[in-house]
């Protein structure tokens, strides 16, 4: 196996009985954002605390730059923006990005920073006195003050309005320009999709797909049909659209790129179909039809 | 890659410590009451009851009220502040930071003896003014010492309670040790007051060896040899430094 200088090699971490991180191989390569996608729970951020030497693998290794994760040298290189539940209060953004600048050998002006960030108004205001979202961008302004190469963002917009969202996903892409990394855990497809180069999906602790947004995307666009029919699942994989077929007896489910034509072209071949259903893949059915059998498809109905 | 200036230890820890004296000062409802409690009950106590008989009350708690006084400022800000940065996860966005841990440390210590330095030389000034109290110029300096650098193992022992204990639980812990620690080691009632037993008890409790160091220093007789008592107290702060060092590195604290 080739060592992998800043990323995962066959990692896997438990916690009691609980296996979060099962086998985990992800490579970060530089100059790349890889967005790394999943539902709550399916081990996004025990991979990035494994990654940033907060938690230790049982099994397999964690590197960054090549070295230990808990070294200062690979420290320094990297700016970490997760997810906390209280800012020290009575401090101001200003003196707590003064205060991380300080930790880096080389970091990027204080304005530089709080203006990428979205905060240029609010240098003087207490942290204690920021809403969520602007909390979130402190958490920002604090890891890219470092001028890190390599940026960790842990759910960086979780709770955020669309607005919010856009704005900060720009603040993103301006503290690319220059060559850096990106590792982004989310479980909104939009934003890996807005800005990743490559996309990892974990689930249940496993990465399970691999690869650019586009080929992801194929994966998990499209729609879900649900109905009861009698004809044979060799017929229904024939339809216009139609990527995968599942469901027992005379109730089916069908996944298909193109749900307006697969249900024309059905109701056209079975005169007699019923309990027609179109549902859309929401990010968290669109892993359980990646990973489960269809038995597990219907609990999911329930 | 080109060279690279690490920034030092000194400068992070000295930054930290002026932003931990800073959000002490804008939150004057958490730090007065530790200033003021001690100071209170040495001119309740020590200036206006001077009950003393034979021995010089002033003096006498100018030692023992200065221990009260610059212990809580330690097991505080260590085991509550501590305990509360780790439950808000703003500790473990510091452990994922290049700073390292022991500047955080040396931070909090720093603020700790800061604060310790106001206590005791509030008490001083008070007991010199008002009290009466008259040392040798070398016994000031020593007093003042031993007071301020005193609080190093009872910063240790928060660390170690704010590395282990959950933030809510904490305030709770660190007063259920610290005042009747303070009561059994004879910082409110002199210890000759006790039983016998509990007096031997005394000699288990850390305030009861830095009242001693600070008993000397004022010139007030002893019980137990000093250094027993700065033997107790260099054990204690290495055994709760090496305890803390290893929670602060464990995974995930």
């Amino acid at each position: 196996m080739s060592q992998i200088a800043t990323g995962l090699t066959n990692a896997a971490k438990s916690f009691g009985k609980v296996r979060a991180v099962d086998d985990v191989t992800l490579e970060l390569r530089p100059g790349q954002v890889l967005g790394l996608l999943g539902p709550n729970g399916a081990g996004k951020t025990t991979s990035i605390k494994l990654l940033l030497g907060l938690l230790q693998p049982d099994r397999g290794r964690a590197r960054l730059f090549g070295v230990d994760p808990r070294s200062r040298e690979a420290r320094m290189r990297i700016g970490v923006m997760m997810q906390i539940g209280e800012v020290p209060a009575v401090l101001t953004i200003d003196e707590l990005v003064e205060q991380f600048r300080g930790y880096y050998p080389n970091p990027r002006p204080a304005g530089e920073a709080i203006e990428l960030a979205g905060l240029g108004a609010l240098r003087d205001r207490r942290a204690g006195k920021l809403s969520g979202g602007e909390k979130q961008r402190l958490m920002f302004a604090l890891a890219i003050c470092g001028n890190p190469e390599l940026l960790f963002l842990d759910e960086p917009t979780v709770g955020m309005d669309v607005a919010s969202r856009r704005t900060f996903w720009e603040g993103i892409r301006a503290f690319l320009d220059g060559g850096r990394s990106i590792l982004l855990t989310t479980h909104y497809l939009e934003e890996a999709d807005a800005l990743a180069d490559r996309i990892a999906v974990i689930d249940r602790g496993r990465v399970i797909a691999d690869g650019t947004p586009e080929t992801i995307k194929s994966r998990f666009s499209g729609k879900r049909i649900r109905c009861r029919t009698s004809l044979s699942p060799t017929t229904l994989l024939g339809l216009p659209g139609v990527r995968e077929t599942g469901g027992s007896g005379a109730s089916v489910e069908l996944i298909s790129e193109t749900p307006e034509r697969t249900v024309r072209a059905l109701l056209d071949a079975d005169a007699g179909l019923s309990d027609l259903e179109v549902i859309g893949m929401g990010l968290e059915e669109a892993f359980l039809s990646m990973t489960e059998s269809p038995a597990g498809t219907e609990e999911m109905s329930a | 890659m080109s060279e690279i200036r690490m920034p030092s230890m000194t400068r992070i820890s000295l930054t930290d410590t002026r932003l931990e004296i800073l959000s002490l000062i804008r939150q004057p409802g958490y730090s007065l009451p530790s200033l003021l409690f001690p100071v209170m009950f040495y001119v309740f106590f020590g200036l206006v009851f001077n009950m003393g008989r034979g021995v010089h009350m002033p003096t006498y708690l100018l030692a023992s009220y200065g221990t009260f006084g610059v212990i809580a400022p330690a097991l505080f800000s260590f085991g509550v502040g501590v305990a509360v940065e780790r439950a808000q996860g703003w500790l473990r966005l510091r452990q994922a930071s290049p700073a390292p841990p022991l500047a955080y440390v040396i931070s909090k210590t720093g603020v700790s003896l800061a604060f310790a330095a106001a206590v005791a030389l509030l008490l001083m000034t008070l007991g010199a003014l008002f009290g009466d109290v008259r040392l040798e110029r070398l016994r000031w300096f020593w007093t003042f010492g031993v007071l301020v650098f005193g609080t190093i193992p009872f910063c240790a022992l928060g660390l170690w309670i704010g590395m282990n204990v959950k933030g809510n639980a904490a305030p709770a812990v660190v007063n259920l040790l610290y005042l009747p620690m303070s009561l059994l080691s004879g910082l409110w009632i002199p210890i000759q007051f006790f039983p016998e037993l509990m007096q031997k008890l005394a000699w288990a409790l850390p305030p009861f060896h830095l009242a001693q160091l600070a008993f000397g220093a004022v010139g007030m007789p002893v019980q137990a040899p000093a250094w027993v008592s700065v033997s107790y107290l260099s054990v204690m702060t290495l055994v709760f430094g090496v305890a803390s060092m290893r929670s602060f590195y464990r995974e995930d604290a």
